[in-house]
């Protein structure tokens, strides 16, 4: 049997919404991967340490305050401090379009804005981890 | 509502009109689809007659506008007498910053004042702090101090306007700097008229702000009620809130059934503080999401009104009908706002708040068309604004008392709510009762899975989302920026160095000392907040002080 992928779903910041990574938390286990969800308010030192704990294939972020540009890419920084650059980053949440490839320079692979059909998001996990 | 023998003929003529109109038209033109369900996925029957309303009282169930239950509205001439108030939530950057987009929304005609802080302000922490980090300003105001508080209401009258001010965990804190700053300008407090949030049960089932533990947090709560009813009478010391709630992924049912439930413990709380009903109960108000079918949102309003004005006077036991009356605010829901062709959500926004004027709403806000992206721009809030005074002024639904009202549609899924609402009331008491249900993530879990199923409803395209996953275009979206600038950020960092190296220490450290003492006991907190307040103890000082006596919250982790 193939190892599952393993996602870690993070909410790095003091945003609450939690709505939306919930849902596609249960969007990836439905697809057959391992979720480990982290609960509100982590920052980006607890998010890199959780997901070098959990040996995850990827992390999925959620932010909706619009912290996003501050704590997005510390983060993929971070985990390349650690020696683990080779974990996949995705984020999500209110993110205005001009932000988009600020992300993606920093290392944010994929962004996913409202709307976004989860179809896609598990898509892009699957890819994540091959 | 009918007499037998009237419901007796109405059957006879309905079976008739199945066996022989309807057939043949079904024969014809079938129907495009199995089912037709409402936003909460309910199921929705073709048709309603008077048999859907029966033989039930209408003066029971209905009564008249003013009169117990209220089914059909508080007042007795409802929007004839006054319309309801256009309170627009707005707030970003710093304090200089909100207060203009106050005074452009005054001057483009809303009613009312409300405010939205940023999550560090939320979560109780002042700008410079660490957690604070890339959030100053975002979704909301910083107001750190009470100079920011008094910035944030430079040139207002607040005499003479109400304020609603969306806090929580903090709210006391708020309100004491609030209170403060009336102090100061020499408005007695018994003339402020406002409402804070200062509802912690939602945040721990969906809005997530919380702070503290339920038990110390519910004692702040309740600390608001006694000293609101001795000093600051006309403020509504909390705001029961479903909207949170919807928001989070609940249907209709799940919000109307959990914010009474939720309201039914605070009375509770304040009971068992020895406070008499009447006396807290009149300022207990509420605040409802308006989503997107139309119908069933209308329900949700009446339904909530006759059980709120019934469990106060038949279980509660008051006898001031002050007390059983369901006040709300509305706003239109967040949730449903696109990123996709932002532009139609005016339109999604325009229905959302007809159905919180058809249910009789006491203040609204309507949501900006660029929600889906940022704080609003002032011209989308102009459009939200002008979606309120054409329906006040121009669509005529003002002009007579809940024109739903008798519609056997309407009235059968007001009672429906109604019976939905109860079973739920019943599944929280089994499990303990609200807090316990909490520490049980009972909430949590019944909302995630609305929310989850909602979601594959859309992947599914059993529900149409317009621009979502049908009449998709491939085209940028055209909104307005807005962004927070560095000068306010810069401006509100100055504004904290000089408050904490201007201000008495030896008056901030008592002030803070005696808080701690307060906390640590069981005196009611107001007077010391006040005095901390007084003594220029930033937001996150005072906390921090509490987060020391009362330790934090930590939520079951689910999803």
């Amino acid at each position: 049997m193939p190892k599952k992928i393993r996602v870690l779903i993070a909410k790095p910041g003091l945003d609450g919404h939690d709505r939306g990574a919930k849902v596609v938390a249960r969007a990836l286990r439905d697809a057959g991967m391992e979720v480990i969800y982290t609960g509100l308010r982590q920052t980006p030192e607890d998010i890199v340490e959780a997901a070098i704990q959990e040996d995850v294939d990827a992390i999925g972020l959620s932010c909706l305050s619009g912290a996003h540009m501050a704590l997005f890419p510390g983060i993929v920084k971070l985990l390349k401090k650690r020696g683990a650059g080779d974990i996949v980053v995705a984020g999500g949440g209110i993110i205005p379009d001009e932000d988009v490839p600020k992300l993606k320079k920093a290392g944010i692979q994929a962004v996913f804005g409202p709307g976004t059909p989860l179809i896609e998001i598990v898509q892009f996990f699957r890819n994540a981890a091959k | 509502m009918f007499h037998p023998e009237e419901l007796k003929a109405v059957e006879e003529r309905l079976r008739a009109w199945e066996g022989t109109t309807l057939r043949d038209s079904l024969k014809k033109q079938p129907e495009w689809r199995g089912d037709f369900v409402t936003t909460s996925s309910v199921p929705i029957r073709r048709l309603y007659t008077p048999l859907d309303v029966g033989t039930k009282s209408y003066n029971e169930r209905l009564g008249m506008p003013g009169e117990y239950p209220y089914t059909r509205g508080i007042h007795p001439t409802m929007y004839r007498g006054r319309l309801w108030t256009m309170r627009m939530f707005a707030g970003y950057g710093d304090a200089a910053d909100t207060n203009r987009r106050f005074k452009y929304l005054i001057e483009h005609g809303e009613t009312g004042l409300s405010v939205a802080f940023d999550m560090p302000t939320l979560y109780g922490y002042d700008t410079d702090a660490p957690e604070a980090k890339g959030e100053f300003g975002t979704c909301g105001v910083a107001v750190s101090s009470l100079r920011d508080m008094e910035i944030l209401f430079d040139g207002i009258d607040v005499a003479n306007v109400s304020t609603s001010m969306t806090i929580n965990s903090p709210a006391a804190i708020l309100w004491a700097k609030y209170l403060a700053m009336a102090e100061e300008h020499g408005i007695p407090w018994t003339k402020l008229r406002g409402t804070i949030q200062n509802d912690i049960l939602k945040e721990y089932q969906a809005q997530k702000e919380w702070i503290f533990p339920p038990e110390p947090s519910m004692r702040l709560v309740v600390d608001t009620f006694e000293f609101g009813s001795k000093h600051v009478p006309q403020w509504n010391t909390i705001s029961i809130s479903g909207y949170h709630i919807r928001e989070a992924g609940a249907t209709a049912g799940q919000e109307l059934a959990f914010t009474l439930a939720n309201g039914f413990e605070y009375v509770r709380w304040g009971l068992e503080r020895g406070l008499k009903i009447d006396e807290f109960a009149p300022r207990l108000s509420f605040f409802f999401n308006a989503h997107n079918d139309l119908f069933e949102e209308i329900a949700k309003y009446r339904a909530a009104r006759r059980i709120w004005a019934r469990e106060m006077k038949e279980t509660f036991g008051s006898r001031n009908p002050r007390s059983w009356l369901l006040r709300f605010h509305s706003q239109t829901a967040g949730v449903s706002l696109t990123a996709q062709q932002p532009e139609v959500n005016i339109v999604r926004t325009a229905i959302q708040a007809l159905a919180a004027v058809l249910g009789g709403t006491q203040s609204l806000h309507t949501n900006s068309y660029d929600e889906a992206y940022q704080v609003p721009a002032e011209k989308a809030v102009r459009i939200a604004l002008r979606t309120q005074q054409i329906l006040a002024h121009e669509s005529g639904v003002a002009n007579t008392v809940d024109p739903l009202g008798g519609s056997y549609f309407v009235e059968a899924l007001t009672d429906h709510m109604e019976e939905e609402a109860y079973q739920y009331f019943d599944r929280i008491e089994a499990l303990g009762g609200v807090i316990p249900a909490i520490r049980k993530g009972f909430f949590q879990q019944e909302i995630a899975n609305s929310a989850y199923r909602y979601q594959k409803e859309i992947e599914d395209k059993e529900r149409t989302i317009v621009g979502v996953n049908e009449f998709v275009v491939d085209e940028p979206a055209a909104v307005e920026p807005l962004r927070v600038t560095t000068e306010a950020y810069e401006r509100q960092l100055g504004r904290l160095r000089r408050i904490r190296k201007d201000r008495d220490p030896k008056k901030h450290a008592r002030a803070i000392e005696a808080l701690r003492k307060a906390c640590e006991g069981d005196e009611n907190t107001m007077p010391r907040i006040l005095d901390a307040v007084r003594a220029h103890a930033t937001l996150g000082e005072i906390c921090d002080t509490m987060r020391v006596v009362f330790g934090v919250w930590e939520e079951p982790l689910l999803y």
